[in-house]
């Protein structure tokens, strides 16, 4: 693949006026005016302004991951195009990382430019429907195909909850190798190829009609042995890296007051006065109190993370954002009185992004369901907020040391 | 003293800074060490009973030797000139050790009174906010506690022409102690706020038995008391309303503290304790209930935080920020606490163990200076979420 000479132009120049020269040089080499898009997202990502804190000649510059604003910000107003980052959210936040931390040199220069340019769609074979919070019990199954050290494997079993199946390339994988190893010993760690004759995408439907998610069945999927991230087994520490890159999107400290639920909820109350009750009153106060308590929170962090002071309070937005998501809407299902008895569609229908606050109050509401469960339930967060940042002792377990095919199932 | 964290590199960024500088890490600091070696919780316990609730010589050093009593008075006027990001960290101290000490009363609540009256260095009312700022004297704004920033004032003190005050006011938080009670009342060419001195002829102050025995409330009895006037009927509301938005304000710090020590001292007494031959605190049952304090704490303190700003930078966005912090932050001081008391079991319904004094204080907090629901009455107006009509 061609590469520009942009960065060595520009050695140690990685502050914030060595990159805006750098986006300088790249929009007037790349006129966003005239170029198509595809190309000019490359030609960003070889200049390295893709991602800046990753390393030279992998779309980044070794810079503070804090300065891409700064570059973002540039391109924004120089009318730049964006890689659509809510479209490729899978393979930005989890899988770029740990193909980062694990591929190697021949995996990294295969995946990562089409994969920040969004030219190819990334989806996660995590979740199955035997392995949700405890995700190391998973069943499916990568058998290698004969003894050679490079031997390829043939994988079956079944996923769910993948978003982004129906339109992605690649998947991030992690089956099982070894059932007579503890569980979290026996997992390996792959890159999928969604367009394997035995891979089969199906919608799955939620309570809401439509169908973000997919269940994915997988039937004697071929991967060769140079697709697999990380050591035979180790596939559990490789997860761990994408799952702790699974970000919550914390905008810069640029979060308006009454920008999520509470200001549907608000607006409502504002313009329909017909409808206000004191016991309603009381309840809206009392949300609208914690859901700005909640922003200032999430500004917090912002400003923590662009100090170079990164808290874990990230953990904490995540179980506050869900629960008040929650009680909002569900007011706001209240207040709408005879109009909240109604809903706008259920008809089946593949949505290309998630709004939470889009649709009707009853969609939110039932929509806000999931924000509890996904990317982590909210008692397994509050396990993890007890255990890693209270250093409250674990629950005893009889799992961890057992050979997973013993395990209760 | 009022340097910024906030990273340079981003321009746009806009609102509050809601972190903590390093110089206010450094008072944090110096304020923790204090009472550390001057505020054990035991001998807090034995404290609350004696004749002395307060301790001179812990005030002594807070408030002259360390200066935190002047942090809101410009130095001009004999004070630190900082500005309520500073009192707020002295508050979140304050509040972790439960200390018994006329901080909020004397020098947050009485010093903005006397601000907002146009104290000047040399007039009677700077010398008397200079006292104040030094930590030489201590004021009490008699106003029951309980009053809200908005709430309509009472009058049940009349100021004649010569200045001499009667009435009665109920409920004053730290008068008995005061050397002087800055008094809202109602004087011969309209409301007045005067200066009395507590000693002085026709003033009784009776002890009250408090709820909190760590914060003493007295009742002030005035006949005739020869007081002077500090802020006339273009003043004196305005000054009595940006001390008690700037008590609320920082209340919640000292709320932040409270629910930090009971949270700390929680986790720390269910990792050691036994039963059922495992460490009480591997409980899950327990363990969400600790988690879901943590994360009433980092709201609360980014509620506190934004209101100590706000009132540092005179934002225009103040009075929402205030009500923002109390509505939120006073119900999660007591949820850690009533926590802190279960949690604990037997000990913690000991009158030995120090839990009941952050209990009382939490819960006296809670009332003190509006309740959370007055605080989210008043939004209901700031932000345009109105009542029902009728």
């Amino acid at each position: 693949m061609p590469r520009t000479t942009e960065s060595a132009q520009h050695p140690a120049d990685t502050d914030t006026a060595g990159l805006r020269s750098r986006v300088r040089d790249l929009l007037a080499a790349h006129d966003p005016a005239t170029t198509p898009r595809d190309t000019f997202l490359r030609a960003r990502f070889d200049a390295g302004l893709a991602w800046v804190h990753f390393p030279e000649g992998l779309g980044g510059l070794g810079a503070p991951r804090a300065l891409q604003s700064v570059v973002d910000a540039e391109l924004e107003a120089a009318g730049a195009p964006d890689n659509d980052p809510r479209r490729i959210g899978i393979g930005l936040g989890m899988a770029a990382p740990t193909i980062l931390k694990y591929g190697t040199e021949e995996q990294k220069q295969r995946f990562l430019r089409p994969l920040w340019t969004g030219e190819e769609v990334w989806c996660q074979l995590f979740s199955e429907p035997g392995a949700g919070s405890d995700l190391a019990a998973l069943a499916t199954r990568a058998v290698r195909d004969g003894d050679s050290e490079d031997a390829g494997w043939t994988v079956d079993g079944q996923k769910v909850w993948t978003s982004q199946a129906h339109l992605a390339r690649w998947a991030i994988l992690i089956a099982r190798t070894d059932p007579d190893a503890p569980k979290h010993r026996g997992i390996s760690y792959f890159v999928c190829d969604m367009t394997d004759p035995g891979v089969e995408v199906r919608p799955l439907r939620q309570i809401t009609g439509e169908a973000e998610f997919n269940e994915v069945f997988l039937t004697g999927v071929r991967i060769p042995d140079s697709h697999r991230l990380g050591a035979v087994g180790e596939g559990w520490k490789v997860a761990q890296t994408t799952l702790n890159n699974e970000r919550v999107a914390i905008g810069g400290g640029r979060i308006p007051r009454e920008g999520g639920m509470i200001g549907k909820a608000a607006a409502t109350w504002r313009e329909r006065p017909e409808l206000r009750t004191h016991d309603l009153h009381q309840r809206l106060l009392g949300l609208w109190v914690e859901a700005e308590a909640a922003r200032l929170a999430a500004v917090r962090l912002g400003q923590q993370l662009t100090a170079g002071h990164p808290g874990p309070e990230g953990a904490g937005i995540k179980l506050a954002f869900a629960r008040l998501a929650q009680e909002i809407s569900g007011l706001e299902v209240e207040l709408l009185a005879d109009e909240g008895l109604t809903y706008q569609d259920w008809t089946m229908t593949r949505p290309q992004h998630v709004n939470f606050t889009g649709r009707d109050a009853g969609y939110r509401y039932l929509r806000a369901k999931g924000n509890s469960i996904e990317g982590g339930t909210s008692e397994v967060l509050l396990n993890i907020v007890a255990e890693r940042v209270l250093g409250l002792p674990a629950e005893p377990r009889t799992d961890k040391d057992v050979p997973w095919k013993e395990l209760a199932r | 003293m009022t340097e910024r964290t906030a990273e340079p590199e981003n321009p746009e960024q806009a609102g509050p800074d809601l972190l903590y500088s390093e110089a206010e890490e450094d008072l944090r600091a110096a304020v923790r060490s204090l009472l550390a070696a001057r505020c054990d919780p035991a001998d807090l316990v034995l404290r609350t009973e004696s004749a002395e609730p307060y301790d001179p010589a812990l005030w002594k050093s807070l408030g002259a030797d360390m200066g935190a009593a002047g942090l809101l008075v410009p130095e001009e006027l004999g004070g630190q000139g900082a500005s309520a990001r500073e009192a707020a960290v002295v508050l979140e101290e304050l509040g972790r050790a439960v200390a018994p000490a006329p901080y909020l009363t004397s020098a947050v609540i009485a010093a903005e009174a006397l601000l907002g009256s146009g104290a000047a260095a040399d007039g009677e009312t700077g010398r008397l906010l200079a006292g104040l700022a030094a930590g030489r004297n201590t004021a009490a704004l008699a106003l029951p506690w309980s009053t809200a920033p908005g709430a309509p004032l009472a009058t049940t003190v009349r100021a004649a022409a010569d200045g001499a005050l009667t009435g009665r006011v109920t409920g004053v938080a730290d008068a008995a102690h005061a050397d002087v009670l800055l008094v809202p009342a109602a004087g011969p060419d309209g409301p007045g706020l005067y200066a009395v001195d507590r000693e002085a002829a026709g003033v009784t102050v009776t002890p009250r038995v408090p709820l909190d025995l760590t914060r003493p409330l007295a009742d002030a009895a005035l006949d005739g008391a020869p007081a002077r006037l500090v802020a006339g009927p273009d003043e004196a509301e305005a000054a009595v309303r940006r001390a008690l938005l700037a008590g609320a304000g920082l209340l919640a710090s000292e709320q932040l503290g409270i629910a930090e020590w009971c949270l700390a001292e929680t986790v720390r007494y269910l990792r050691e304790r036994h039963q059922f031959n495992r460490p009480v605190g591997s409980f899950q049952a327990l363990k969400h209930r600790l988690a879901r304090i943590w994360l009433e704490l980092v709201s609360a303190r980014a509620a506190a935080r934004a209101a100590a700003d706000a009132l540092a930078t005179g934002s225009q966005d103040g009075p929402v920020a205030v009500a923002v912090a109390q509505a939120y932050c006073s119900p999660v001081a007591v949820h850690a606490a009533e926590e802190c008391v279960q949690l604990h079991g037997g000990i913690g319904m000991t009158w030995e163990h120090p839990a009941h004094l952050y209990l009382k204080r939490a819960k006296a907090d809670a009332t003190a200076l509006g309740t959370a629901g007055r605080h989210r009455e008043a939004l209901a107006g700031l932000v345009d979420l109105p009542a029902p009509a009728g």
